[in-house]
């Protein structure tokens, strides 16, 4: 990625309904480097972005197996294998004993791909970032709803956004500095 | 019938924005003075923590021998306190991961303590079996790992399960509070004005910027873990009941124990959440996010799972006669006649007769009210385990292995101890995080709608 001093413009807004508009807009306009931030989970904002691809089920999915397959093969290895005991006459190979742990591995690990997983995909942590360096952007984890153009978006150019963005009856405007 | 058309109480008192929702719940932690009422509560929960440790400390010395378990009733104190405190969680998890699920969107005021409460409860809870193994020391043998002895766990043992169970339930609750934290702790970075905290809410925080991207994969994420902790809840206690079922004694040998132990575990966790919320809601002046409401569908909640308890003990007595097993019918007989007669129907007037005034709305409304009985139904469910534990071990199959189980101040003060430890946590606790989920009291906000 060609390094620039400038990362993007943002541009600040008052509520969920403007944000979503805006971001509906600046994708229609061609824009496909944006962003959105928000103090909540905003319904449709992300689609709104053009983002579809969420791949965390996935990753839950292939955690959840590799838990309950390993649970599994662990105890089968160990009681039938490795350490076979003779407890009250059962078969080493007792799998209804074994559906118990086998259930929460599967849990487990699922669980921790989903928590790990997800702040993976989303590069965090990540305690820098560029849009911290705009003073009213510590409003977005309150009640300010902020939409980004980054500068690596073919279509950015710091007088033609600034134009299109101040359309949009943002709050304000600001550069968002590298 | 004019009284139950009333529209019912609202989740949050109107009038509320983004903005004033965020300070009311973040300025309790960043710019709230701290009370000497809390340095009061503190301190008495610290100094019993002290007690419990010094119980332990001299356990670790002298030996279990200091506790009154002797044979038949090698169980005693330990597993009695182990299984009320890990019920007691569970309500943190329904409330976090089923609620969510079934859109009950009331959960989100009370969902982040009563995680916390989880996570307490079964530190407290997870003490228990480590101190009651003999030689603590050596507990990490219950896991499977490779070592020299060549030597390995066995599977078939519900104990062996229920290492497993424990410990993954502790796991996932922690991740599912701290994930809940991560866009709180964020606020709380952003809000203070403080040096340190900024450092410390700011690490802790990730770096979380409330990208539409990470909350979409946020929020997947946080589902499909309510949909994985929903089966955990439910599968960690019935496994606690296998610890008893899978044995041949006597009041452990029956079907109906999971379900039962299930719907106990959430009886007392509600009951817990009660006497949390109640005072906190008080002294923070939280009762416009904490409203008649959240009252009202615990107490209803606590009502159906004691109901269910109450079918649980019809059916332990009802078999006890049906059977003709002449041991079940010895164990109805010596629970309601035994030596601890008066400890079963105190169990009885406890979970089941005083809990239904809650079926009088007034009650039921009444914060006083609720807080005294979700302490009786408190009071209730740790009979119960003692009398699972106790009573049946008491009396088995051959008189001349019978015996009595008299507690000695060990076990009172690592019990009494562990409660001191699971308030000192929730004191830190509503010092230092949100225990509000600020975020999610945002989205019922009715301006957090987006209109097309």
């Amino acid at each position: 990625m060609k390094r620039t001093p400038i990362y993007g413009m943002m541009a600040e807004f008052d509520s969920p309904t403007l944000l979503v508009e805006a971001a509906h807009h600046t994708h229609e306009a061609g824009y496909v480097r944006v962003d959105a931030y928000s103090p909540f989970p905003v319904e449709g904002l992300a689609e709104a972005i053009g983002f579809h691809k969420n791949r965390v089920p996935l990753v839950v999915l292939i955690g959840a197996l590799l838990g309950g397959l390993s649970g599994y093969a662990l105890q089968y290895w160990i009681s039938a294998i490795s350490y076979p005991v003779n407890v009250g006459g059962k078969p080493y190979h007792s799998w209804p004993a074994f559906i118990v742990v086998t259930f929460e591995m599967t849990i487990l690990f699922g669980g921790i791909f989903a928590v790990f997983g997800m702040l993976a995909l989303n590069g965090l942590p990540m305690p820098y970032h560029p849009v911290f360096n705009v003073p009213r952007f510590a409003l977005a984890t309150k009640d300010r709803f902020f939409l980004i153009v980054f500068s690596t978006d073919p279509k950015y150019s710091p007088s033609e956004t600034r134009r299109f963005l101040e359309g949009l009856g943002p709050r304000s405007i600001s550069e968002v500095p590298s | 019938m004019d009284e139950q058309r009333q529209p019912a109480a609202p989740v949050i008192e109107p009038g509320y924005t983004f903005g004033t929702v965020t300070d009311k719940i973040s300025s309790i932690v960043l710019t709230r003075p701290t009370s000497n009422g809390w340095f009061l509560g503190f301190g008495v929960a610290f100094l019993l923590t002290m007690m419990m440790l010094f119980a332990i400390g001299y356990l670790f010395v002298r030996g279990v021998g200091i506790w009154g378990i002797t044979i038949p009733i090698g169980w005693g104190f330990a597993i009695v306190n182990f299984v009320w405190w890990i019920g007691i969680g569970h309500a943190g998890t329904l409330i976090s991961a089923i609620l969510l699920l079934l859109r009950q969107s009331w959960r989100n005021s009370i969902n982040r303590f009563a995680e916390a409460m989880t996570l307490f409860a079964v530190s407290a809870a997870g003490i228990f079996p480590l101190i009651h193994v003999g030689r603590p020391w050596l507990a990490y043998w219950l896991f499977p790992y490779p070592n020299t002895m060549n030597y390995w766990p066995q599977f078939r043992s519900p104990l062996v399960w229920d290492v497993f169970a424990v410990s993954t339930y502790a796991t996932i609750s922690l991740l599912f509070w701290f994930i809940g934290l991560v866009p709180d702790l964020a606020t709380l970075r952003d809000r203070s004005t403080n040096r340190a905290a900024q450092i410390i809410y700011g690490m802790l925080a990730l770096g979380w910027r409330g990208s539409a991207r990470h909350w979409h994969r946020y929020e997947t994420a946080y589902l499909l873990l309510a949909g994985l902790a929903t089966p955990l809840v439910l599968s960690v206690h019935t496994v606690v009941s296998f610890d008893f079922a899978v044995a041949i004694v006597p009041g452990w040998h029956t079907t109906i124990f999971p379900p039962y132990f299930v719907a106990g575990a959430i009886y007392s966790g509600f009951a817990m959440v009660l006497m949390l919320a109640i005072p906190i809601r008080k002294f923070y002046g939280l009762e416009d996010f904490i409203t008649e409401r959240h009252l009202q569908n615990s107490a209803k909640v606590m009502l159906a799972t004691g109901l269910i308890v109450a079918y649980g003990y019809a059916i332990e007595a009802f078999m006890g006669w049906y059977s003709g097993n002449r041991f079940d019918s010895f164990l109805l007989w010596n629970r309601l006649h035994g030596p601890y007669a008066p400890w079963y129907l105190s169990l009885l007037a406890c979970n089941i007769f005083i809990p239904q005034v809650l079926w009088i709305r007034k009650l039921r409304t009444s914060p006083v009210a609720l807080f005294l009985v979700s302490g009786v139904i408190l009071v209730g469910m740790w009979l119960e385990r003692f009398i699972i534990v106790v009573v049946s071990l008491q009396r088995d199959f051959l008189t001349s292995s019978w015996g009595m189980y008299y507690p000695t101040r060990w076990d009172w003060m690592t019990y009494i101890g562990t409660i001191g430890m699971f308030l000192a946590a929730m004191f830190l606790f509503v010092r230092i995080l949100p225990m509000i989920s600020i975020f999610e009291m945002r989205t019922l906000l009715p301006e957090a709608e987006v209109k097309e």
